[in-house]
């Protein structure tokens, strides 16, 4: 498929003024991130608070936090904008078609990770990936990964609580997809697709155009236009969940939330698995308030699986999903996604 | 006269496409009928996977998320064929 990369001969000059704009850039960006704990004294000590009262603690917090989350966001977003001109979905798509069970899921669910995916495309690509022959199972499970293993949760999580906490997530996040995957493929559910579905997949409808590689300078032009995208749009949840956090972190009294959401508390985790499903918030919204919730007590495994319930089981895409699958393939969809999420929250509360 | 569709199931990013693609048009001085497509059946039969997306004359010039001003620019300068 066409990407709108205008490949003109102006390109070198194009990449040349890039790359100057980049060794600018770069070296800025590394510069500010080192110094935002000292941003953040700077900013309180403007407002004339000092951290010993509940409102200097909380406006520190926002002061230190906003700026960080905001820069990793930018930088990351941007290498992500960059590396997923890489997978565009018809790539992606014929790297999985044909592929069998097992390897295909842990293929598909890593590609879910890099390769661009709005909720609102999942109709289509889900039937561009069937009808390219990726098993259903398979298609699953990038329809899980996708969403849940992000480069912004993954950004946020490691500038919050560092790598290992990162890396716990992108191992279990991977894990629930293709186990999901792997479910769904083995139930054997092709039937209860939509009717309207079938006929298309056994066609073999989509035609495949060739891939237009895009050159270097069209390249970082995604990335600013993924950065434009994105962080234009997640701004304001982040600095309002920020805001928020530091309300919590600055107010809730230290350890309130271990009585509700510690790890001793065993329901704990199916009550956050359940509130997710109704709400719909991207991972830059919720992180924050996680922050704020774990600093206060509550047990890390039952906050995250509150965090993906909230990302990969969303009431919205499940109603978007509707339109091609059957109740029955939805109700299974999300059940078996759920259970992956209740045994992580499980998991992380029993080995941390 | 282009006849140019925009495919999407009528999201923001859907709206916002198809006023792009009519304002930058008018600034070329194309005349361009314009008409989205919302039918999930009619969208697939494009063959795209990333909505929203550009059709001028029959042909897909664009798929997954507004396209930036200078690639609308790009399409009515020139014949649409790349």
């Amino acid at each position: 498929m066409l990407v709108s990369s205008p490949a003109r001969p102006v390109a070198d000059h194009a990449l040349r003024r890039w790359l100057l704009a980049l060794a600018l850039l770069v070296p800025l960006w590394v510069l500010a991130y080192g110094q935002l704990v000292a941003i953040a004294d700077a900013a309180l000590a403007l407002t004339g608070l000092t951290r010993q009262t509940a409102l200097g603690e909380a406006l520190h917090f926002f002061f230190y936090d906003t700026p960080k989350v905001l820069l990793l966001l930018t930088g990351i977003v941007f290498v992500m904008g960059v590396v997923q001109t890489f997978f565009a979905p018809e790539r992606t798509r014929a790297l999985l078609s044909g592929r069998r069970e097992g390897v295909g899921n842990v293929m598909a669910a890593t590609l879910g990770i890099v390769t661009p995916f709005c909720s609102c495309s999942a109709v289509p690509l889900f039937i561009g990936f069937l009808s390219a022959g990726v098993p259903l199972g398979v298609t699953f499970s990038f329809l899980v990964a996708a969403p849940m293993v992000n480069e912004v949760a993954l950004v946020l999580l490691f500038g919050m609580f560092g790598w290992k906490v990162a890396a716990l997530y992108l191992t279990l996040g991977l894990a629930v997809a293709i186990g999901a995957g792997l479910v769904i493929g083995r139930l054997g559910m092709e039937a209860q697709l939509e009717d309207w579905v079938r006929p298309i997949i056994a066609g073999g409808g989509a035609v495949n155009a060739q891939d237009s590689s895009p050159n270097w300078a069209a390249r970082f032009a995604a990335g600013r236009h993924h950065v434009r995208e994105i962080v234009g749009k997640v701004w304001p949840y982040v600095v309002a969940g920020i805001a928020l956090g530091a309300g919590i972190h600055g107010y809730v009294p230290q350890d309130f939330m271990a009585s509700i959401m510690g790890r001793d508390v065993w329901w704990s985790v199916p009550v956050a698995v359940l509130l997710g499903v109704p709400m719909y918030a991207n991972a830059a919204g919720i992180i924050p308030i996680v922050e704020a919730l774990i600093g206060k007590g509550a047990a890390l495994g039952t906050v995250l699986a509150f965090m993906m319930s909230v990302i990969a089981l969303s009431a919205p895409e499940m109603i978007i999903l509707r339109k091609v699958l059957k109740p029955r393939l939805i109700a299974t969809f999300a059940g078996v996604v759920a259970a992956g999420i209740l045994l992580v929250g499980y998991v992380f509360n029993l080995v941390l | 006269m282009k006849q140019v569709k925009i495919l999407g199931s009528g999201c923001a990013n859907c709206r916002n496409t198809a006023q792009l693609v009519e304002s930058v048009a008018q600034e070329h001085g194309v005349e361009i009928a314009l008409e989205k497509i919302e039918e999930m059946q009619q969208i697939i039969a494009y063959g795209v996977m990333r909505t929203p997306a550009v059709v001028i004359d029959g042909k897909v010039v664009h798929a997954g998320g507004v396209p930036t001003p200078a690639a609308v620019a790009q399409w009515f300068e020139r014949p649409a064929a790349s």
